[in-house]
């Protein structure tokens, strides 16, 4: 819960909610991206960021990103982000 | 150096563990004199574990655990108070994964859904309010948790929310800053600590000044450090140095990520939504002041303690802790988790009686995962 994950920010979805398309370790996810737009949200598509509970919280570099991921892949903490977004899409849906 | 070869860089953590002996050496910590630097955050104590930093370091250093779990120290009135407001028939209540499992003197949040309370698991706040608007006829409560890494997103949340008037939506906030703590820590006479390790991604949020007190007024070096093993080993060793040449600052190992002055949308959402509470209370340390933020008046309609009554206190307070349970003395870094008589026995990350046992940045949980052969050397 403490740690953010790597994600590279694919797509603006709602420029009015500053919600971005972002994709962590292969699974798509809304994220905010209101802490780390600087200027138009457009620029940012491409980009690395560090993403905290769905909150984009800092952009870094790919090679940053990959580090990270490695790091927590090795604590269990990538997988266990993954399974927390997964646990949310069900969420929404009321399914558990 | 059994592990050190699981390092991504094997030969630059030999040439870290090196320089570190070298000057554990220089400064004359040993075994029975060791030097103590405080790890703060919790996924620094589960990395320091998995990787075996604690025993790939000399003799002469000791890692000592702090309060930096912000599910370890969550107080158990308040996990009862989550439960009561779950119960309640019109609450679809929201949590972070993390906090299911964690005892209250009742039930855990987990036992609470079971019986048949509307808890639902989420990833994100975001996934809260989305779960607002889809559901206008019930309240939807989010459990506001952790650390200033994760306060702006609750901040930003409940600011969404204001803007869209959505008028079922409400956190129940225990967010908790981690300045206060270590200065109660450092205030504590029991407590010999000579550095600090501190957070990565909190500092993200609030820059490296907050820490100006440790090095000015307590005179203790502290280095904000990344995550990866090597970048925990630098930062291991840029605090010997300091304690090594005399010199007591904050340096910023991580400054690919921390800014100095933090992240400024973060910290505005945070002042906007946010004030601290004259104390709130932490397991295993008690009540500390200033260490904890509640809802601006402003927000109150956002505010799940003004919306259903709980308020701060408003439930039975001081609830002791369970027979024979020693997470405070483990929080404050008295005793190491095997000496704690539950470790392992009426206590494991299955069935936690305690809250370090909960989360995988405990330090008892922790100790668990990867002691083995270690948990009997301590």
């Amino acid at each position: 819960m403490c740690l953010g994950i790597p994600g590279q920010i694919v797509a603006v979805t709602d420029a009015a909610r500053m919600m971005a398309m972002a994709e962590v370790s292969g699974v798509r996810r809304a994220v905010n991206v209101a802490c780390i737009a600087q200027g138009p949200l457009e620029d940012l598509v491409g980009h690395w960021a560090l993403i905290h509970v769905g909150f984009a919280m800092a952009v870094i570099d790919e090679d940053e990103a990959a580090k990270t991921l490695e790091a927590l892949r090795g604590l269990g903490e990538a997988q266990e982000t993954l399974e927390a977004m997964a646990a949310g899409d069900a969420a929404l849906e009321g399914q558990i | 150096m059994k592990y050190a070869d699981e390092f991504r860089d094997p030969r630059a953590a030999r040439a870290l563990l090196d320089k570190i002996a070298d000057v554990t050496a220089a400064i004359g910590a040993t075994a029975e004199n060791p030097k103590r630097i405080m790890e703060i955050c919790g996924g620094h104590t589960h990395a320091i574990f998995r990787y075996g930093l604690d025993k790939l370091v000399p003799e002469g250093l000791d890692f000592i655990h702090g309060p930096g779990c912000p599910v370890c120290v969550l107080p158990m009135a308040r996990v009862d108070e989550c439960v009561e407001l779950a119960e309640d028939p019109r609450v679809i209540f929201t949590t972070f994964g993390d906090a299911m499992r964690v005892p209250g003197s009742r039930k855990s949040l987990l036992q609470a859904k079971a019986d048949g309370a509307d808890i639902r698991m989420v990833y994100s706040p975001l996934d809260a309010l989305e779960i607002a608007r889809r559901n206008p006829e019930r309240e939807v409560v989010f459990f506001g948790l952790g650390f200033e890494t994760t306060t702006p997103s609750t901040a930003l949340s409940i600011q969404a929310a204001a803007a869209e008037g959505l008028e079922n939506f409400s956190v129940f906030c225990n967010h908790i800053t981690v300045p206060p703590p270590i200065k109660a820590l450092l205030d504590d006479p029991y407590m010999r600590l000579d550095g600090f390790v501190g957070p990565g991604h909190v500092s993200m949020v609030i820059g490296i000044h907050p820490y100006d007190f440790i090095a000015r007024d307590y005179g203790k070096p502290i280095v904000v450090a990344g995550f990866e093993p090597l970048d925990l080993l630098q930062s291991v060793l840029m605090v010997l140095e300091q304690i090594r040449d005399g010199r007591a600052e904050v340096e910023n190992q991580y400054a690919r990520v921390v800014p100095e002055h933090g992240n400024p949308v973060s910290l505005a959402a945070m002042a906007d939504v946010y004030e601290p509470r004259p104390s709130f209370e932490w397991r295993g340390l008690g009540e500390i002041d200033a260490s904890g933020l509640r809802i601006r008046p402003a927000y109150a309609a956002y505010d799940a303690e003004v919306k259903f009554g709980v308020g701060y206190g408003a439930a039975r307070r001081n609830v002791p802790e369970p027979e024979g349970c020693a997470c405070g003395a483990v929080m404050t870094g008295r005793i190491k988790p095997v000496a704690c008589p539950q470790f392992g026995r009426g206590c494991t990350p299955e069935m936690p009686l305690g809250a370090l046992m909960v989360s995988s940045e405990g330090a008892c949980a922790a100790y668990y995962q990867y002691g083995g052969a270690r948990a009997e050397a301590v």
